[in-house]
């Protein structure tokens, strides 16, 4: 594989927490990957497990989830609901054998920069491990 | 929880007791199948004339229509109505009652420990072709049927759960004039007093089923490993899925599928030609129209965890997708991870309406 592969990985950030997180790693100058491509929306519990799916399915080779630490979300208990469906779509996709390793859910708070680094160079490592997600190539979806 | 057993056979023991509690003014009306002719033709009977009851047919071997969905249509009732229906179909109207849409309020359910049912394409073949003789044989003798489908051969809840009367069949050694009725609940008894027969004190034993239920686990096993194609992955996701004509009536005659305004139905998912364009010169062909896969796994992760495994999907199917065992198989896994059983208990919410606040760390990348 060409060595300047750049995944791309639809991430999904809540706006009070991860979304702020990954400001907060902007501003503190730390680096991480342009492959992550970020999605503001008001609470990690408004993604749509289906839209984790459309994403996969449109070829992102990775989905990202953020959303606040449980007990700390804007709304009370959004990021708890999203932790249930998120379960779901691993379950459906792991029973399926897609590979459930190229969407991923994480905690990452407003003042947690170093985190959202930490993770968004983490998880990209790991996709640019598993190379090019196949769905790309496939025509009859 | 008490017993009846009359001298008949089930399918006129059950006609008697409906007889019954139209007569004795217990229930206003009838909710069962019924023959239309000797062709064997059926249909969902919603009956308040007692002398329409002598084609209802009890236990025929089909389904019709979902009578989940139906009882949707017609609860709240305000009189009392008796319901004739499947193990699935109730379990699928208990998931329906969860999500609002209808009521066991002035409901009387009488289910059977269930056979299975032919596939819709095989009914009418089945019940006018004599391969009903052989049915209630394979009942008695705990065999599973060679005729019915996948997932009834599957399934694993023959045992009505939550129905308020349960007519013996899986076990039964004498069929044709020996029919078990058990009262599981108060009002069944209430209702049914008066209706003659022995009775004793004696709930439903699964031990009389036990050999059937030992058979059906071994077929669901099978079946389970044998729907997907090697391992799964995408391209055994599309093997299957790929003939879908995209006509949508697995979704529209599925109990659990109840929103009027489906998220596949609607606009969300559209793309114009631009798109189209684009995606084009990446791939070099699309197919169209788009989003078969979306479709299909996106239903699994809306409501497979709620799927009673009634196989209606697989009988709609123009294309012959094994959907049901597809669903059942995705359903298992997911409903297993919340210890969830769809239609076991009206009080167990949804797992998607609750949480816990300590649960599911392993999905979670601290």
């Amino acid at each position: 594989m060409d060595k300047k592969y750049v995944p791309r990985i639809t991430s999904f950030l809540c706006k009070w927490c991860s979304y702020t997180g990954a400001d907060l790693a902007g501003t503190s100058r730390l680096q991480y990957p342009t492959a992550i491509i970020p999605i503001k929306v008001m609470c990690s519990s408004r993604v749509d497990p289906v839209f984790i799916l459309r994403a996969f399915l449109k070829g992102s080779d990775g989905v990202l989830l953020g959303g606040c630490h449980p007990g700390d979300c804007h709304y009370e208990t959004g990021n708890y609901h999203t932790r249930r469906r998120f379960a779901i779509v691993k379950t459906v996709f792991e029973s399926l054998g897609l590979e459930a390793e190229r969407i991923r859910l994480s905690w990452i708070s407003a003042s947690e920069g170093p985190k959202f680094a930490r993770v968004a160079n983490e998880f990209t490592e790991t996709i640019i491990a598993m190379g090019e997600n196949p769905v790309k190539k496939k025509i009859f979806l | 929880m008490s017993r009846i057993t009359l001298e008949s056979k089930p399918s006129d023991g059950v006609r008697e007791l409906l007889r019954h509690l139209l007569d004795k003014g217990k229930v206003s009306a009838v909710l069962a199948p019924r023959r239309l002719d000797d062709e064997g033709s059926l249909d969902l009977g919603f009956i308040t004339d007692r002398s329409e009851l002598d084609s209802i047919d009890p236990f025929a071997p089909v389904m019709i229509a979902n009578t989940a969905q139906v009882l949707s249509m017609i609860t709240p009732s305000s009189s009392k109505i008796a319901v004739v229906l499947k193990p699935c179909e109730l379990r699928g109207f208990v998931e329906r009652v969860k999500r609002e849409q209808g009521t066991l309020d002035n409901i009387l359910t009488i289910s059977c420990t269930c056979g299975g049912v032919f596939p819709l394409q095989k009914a009418v073949d089945g019940i006018t072709g004599g391969m009903t003789a052989n049915y209630y044989s394979d009942l008695s003798s705990e065999k599973i049927h060679a005729e019915i489908r996948e997932t009834c051969k599957a399934c694993e809840h023959f045992i009505p759960i939550n129905s308020d009367v349960t007519v013996s069949l899986v076990g039964e050694k004498d069929l044709d004039e020996n029919c078990q009725i058990y009262l599981n609940s108060k009002s069944a008894s209430e209702l049914l007093e008066g209706l003659g027969g022995e009775i004793d004190k004696k709930e439903y034993d699964p031990a009389i089923s036990a050999g059937l239920m030992k058979k059906r686990l071994a077929e669901k096993e099978r079946l389970f490993n044998s729907v997907f194609p090697g391992k799964g992955g995408i391209d055994a996701v599309i093997e299957i899925f790929g003939k879908c004509v995209g006509c949508h009536g697995c979704s529209r005659v599925c109990p659990i599928c109840y929103c009027v305004s489906c998220d596949f139905e609607s606009m969300n998912f559209d793309s114009d030609i631009a798109y189209y364009e684009k995606e084009l010169s990446q791939k070099g062909a699309l197919r169209l129209p788009p989003d078969t896969m979306l479709f299909h796994i996106g239903r699994m992760i809306h409501m497979s965890f709620s799927c009673v495994g009634c196989g209606l999907c697989s009988d709609v199917c123009p294309a012959d997708i094994p959907v049901a065992s597809v669903f059942k198989r995705t359903g298992d896994k997911t409903a297993s991870i919340f210890d969830y059983i769809p239609g076991r208990d009206l009080e167990e919410a949804i797992p998607v309406m609750v949480f816990k606040e300590e649960e599911f760390s392993r999905f979670v990348d601290e």
